[in-house]
């Protein structure tokens, strides 16, 4: 019987079975924010273990407030940065450096295929776009991380889906994973890996699949991984160019860590998305979603571009598409965060962050912000946000405040109209 | 430290209850688990419920539905709890994340079948709320009472989870260990 993604990494890396079912993997990245971090830090100085154990393999980041709002976000930043320097962590990205992790890291060259990587932060099944296994998880887990370079996972089962057919012009990868979200449901894929296959997949850009496997956790999946290939090759090939003699060689031996052909899987799912439409979220869960135009119409307060799932440069190319030459509606506002530094100073360069500013975007640096109702956007009681992130849940981006969760190019249309919009339908 | 587990019960009958609801992103910032102590389920949508309440304030255990803890990695959730004094949780099932972070701070998170939550909530509504709850790790057995009768349910628990309650967490665990 062959493996799947997930089993290959597993038995890659499995550094002790304490238990039945219980596997213990050798991690090759440990990610670290400033929010979920400091508890850690304190923790291991107050049993007196502030070691780490590997300051190349531990990256660390301050993105979720940036910077920092008030004296408490502040020590947050501190003790991460403090903790930093004392370990001489090789890799610590700060003010003027600094992005959104899940679009930073990868863009470093970080995640490479076959790689296990943890973070105290849900959306890590992010970096499983690179063929990687990359688990969110809580603090104590990040700390045993960080300390001790492993942590336990149940051998996770793995649901396939394949994408069939291809994408019109117009829906783009946040549809695909808004309407597999709807199918599978908050609670379908928990426990397991979503693998994605497919030509719809095949297709799609590392940004694109970034935004996919970004959402695996909001159907409860451990992570969402891609099968490594030319466009994976690519991607990674600035950093990657000294350790292969071609990019063949290169995808040949990221190959080892595609699925075989006979794997077992927990579930097989084939979707057809020839006919799908642009999707967007109503209610409290992210698999409450619907077509765009059944939701046509509906009033908008704010709209937000930006963050882990949709803030990449492809996404604000999509959006600056749509809002070149017009201008945001004088009944909401609109606000748009390039993910990291790079990002921004490519749109920049590409007149898209002027398209932004012409349209009556403000433009922020990179920062989670809003996403999470930090920072940069925190809604008021009663108002409603379409916004590129990946949760609606009650209160997520402000008490009171509703979330509709959509694709940057829908999210640019309603900015226009300041009701949610399908951008193809825009005169 | 190994907990104290069981204790008067609160029923949060609903699904899909998330750890934003458990713990909004805006208390985050707190670098303690003392200092989240007031804002357990703040901002939990359930009708009925009062995070300010007697009922919540008294509880050591909670009884829920489906895919408990859904959403952010936050371990803040499971913090929340234990410095409420909740150390265990029952539910029909867990979000992965959730349901390590509690065993990983050496507490319960239990599953029961459906059919078993339903007979916890019958015999909540038929005692008017007050329903008390002892668990056994060891037996693997929790005991529910109120109104004058009881009802007990077996459940299961992996090796590894045992071994992390007893332990009384993962840091102890692996650091013994690894």
């Amino acid at each position: 019987m062959g493996q799947t993604t997930a089993e290959k990494i597993f038995s890659a890396h499995l550094r002790d079975e304490p238990f039945p079912g219980t596997k213990v993997l050798d991690l090759d990245r440990v990610l670290c924010h400033e929010i979920t971090t400091p508890v850690a830090i304190a923790d291991l100085e107050w049993r007196g273990k502030d070691r780490v154990f590997d300051n190349v393999k531990i990256k660390a980041v301050i993105d979720h407030v940036t910077p920092s709002k008030d004296s408490k976000t502040a020590l947050q930043a501190k003790m991460l940065r403090d903790w930093a320097r004392r370990h001489d962590i090789k890799d610590f990205f700060d003010i003027g450096h600094n992005g959104v992790c899940h679009a930073l890291f990868p863009e470093k060259g970080y995640i490479r295929p076959g790689f296990t990587a943890i973070m105290g932060d849900s959306h890590t099944c992010t970096h499983g776009a690179f063929g990687a296994f990359a688990a969110g998880v809580g603090t104590t887990d990040l700390e045993v991380g960080i300390l001790k370079g492993v942590c336990a996972f149940r051998e996770p089962k793995t649901i396939r889906v394949n994408l069939n057919g291809s994408l019109q012009s117009g829906v783009y990868a946040k549809d695909v994973i808004l309407f597999v979200i709807g199918q599978l449901g908050v609670n379908g894929a928990t426990d397991r890996v979503i693998e994605f296959h497919g030509p719809v997949v095949e297709a799609m850009s590392m940004d694109a699949r970034m935004t996919l496997c970004n959402m695996a956790i909001e159907a409860g999946g451990t992570c969402g991984i891609c099968q490594p290939d030319m466009v994976t090759v690519d991607y990674l090939w600035p950093f990657i160019e000294g350790e292969f003699a071609s990019k063949e060689a290169a995808l040949e031996d990221y190959s080892q860590w595609c699925a075989d052909a006979d794997a077992d899987y927990d579930k097989v799912l084939d979707f057809d998305v020839n006919a799908l439409e642009p999707h967007v979220t109503y209610g409290y869960k992210p698999d409450c979603v619907k077509p765009v135009a059944e939701m046509a119409g509906t009033k908008i307060d704010q709209v937000y571009i930006g963050t882990c799932t949709n803030g990449r440069i492809e996404d604000l190319r999509q959006a600056a598409a749509v809002l070149k030459g017009r201008k945001v509606s004088d009944t909401l506002r609109g606000i748009v965060s390039p993910a990291t530094p790079k990002i921004f100073q490519e749109a920049l360069a590409e007149g898209l962050i002027q398209i932004f500013m012409d349209a009556g975007f403000c433009v922020t640096n990179p920062t989670c912000g809003a996403c999470l109702g930090m920072s940069n956007g925190i809604l008021a009681e009663g108002e409603a946000c379409a916004s590129t992130s990946n949760r609606n849940f009650n209160g997520r981006m402000g008490k009171g405040g509703m979330v509709h969760l959509m694709s940057p190019s829908t999210a640019a249309a309603t900015a226009i109209t300041g009701v949610i919009t399908d951008a193809r339908v825009l005169k | 430290m190994k907990k104290i587990f069981g204790g008067p019960a609160i029923f949060l009958d609903r699904a899909d209850i998330n750890t934003d609801e458990i713990i909004p992103a805006k208390y985050l910032t707190e670098v303690t688990k003392e200092a989240l102590k007031p804002y357990c389920l703040e901002d939990l949508k359930l009708e009925g419920f009062d995070p300010q309440g007697e009922r919540l304030k008294n509880a050591r255990v909670i009884i829920s539905r489906e895919n408990f803890g859904c959403g952010s990695s936050r371990e803040h959730a499971p913090w929340v709890f234990e410095v409420n004094d909740i150390h265990t949780v029952i539910a029909e099932s867990y979000a992965r994340i959730f349901r390590q972070n509690m065993f990983n701070c050496g507490m319960l998170a239990i599953e029961l079948p459906k059919a078993d939550i339903d007979t916890l909530i019958a015999l909540e509504k038929e005692s008017n709320g007050e329903v008390e709850v002892e668990v056994s790790v060891q037996e693997q057995k929790v005991v529910a009472r109120g109104n004058g009768r009881e009802e007990s349910f077996n459940f299961d628990i992996s090796p590894f989870d045992k071994a992390l309650v007893n332990a009384g967490g993962w840091v102890e665990f692996a650091d013994a260990r690894y």
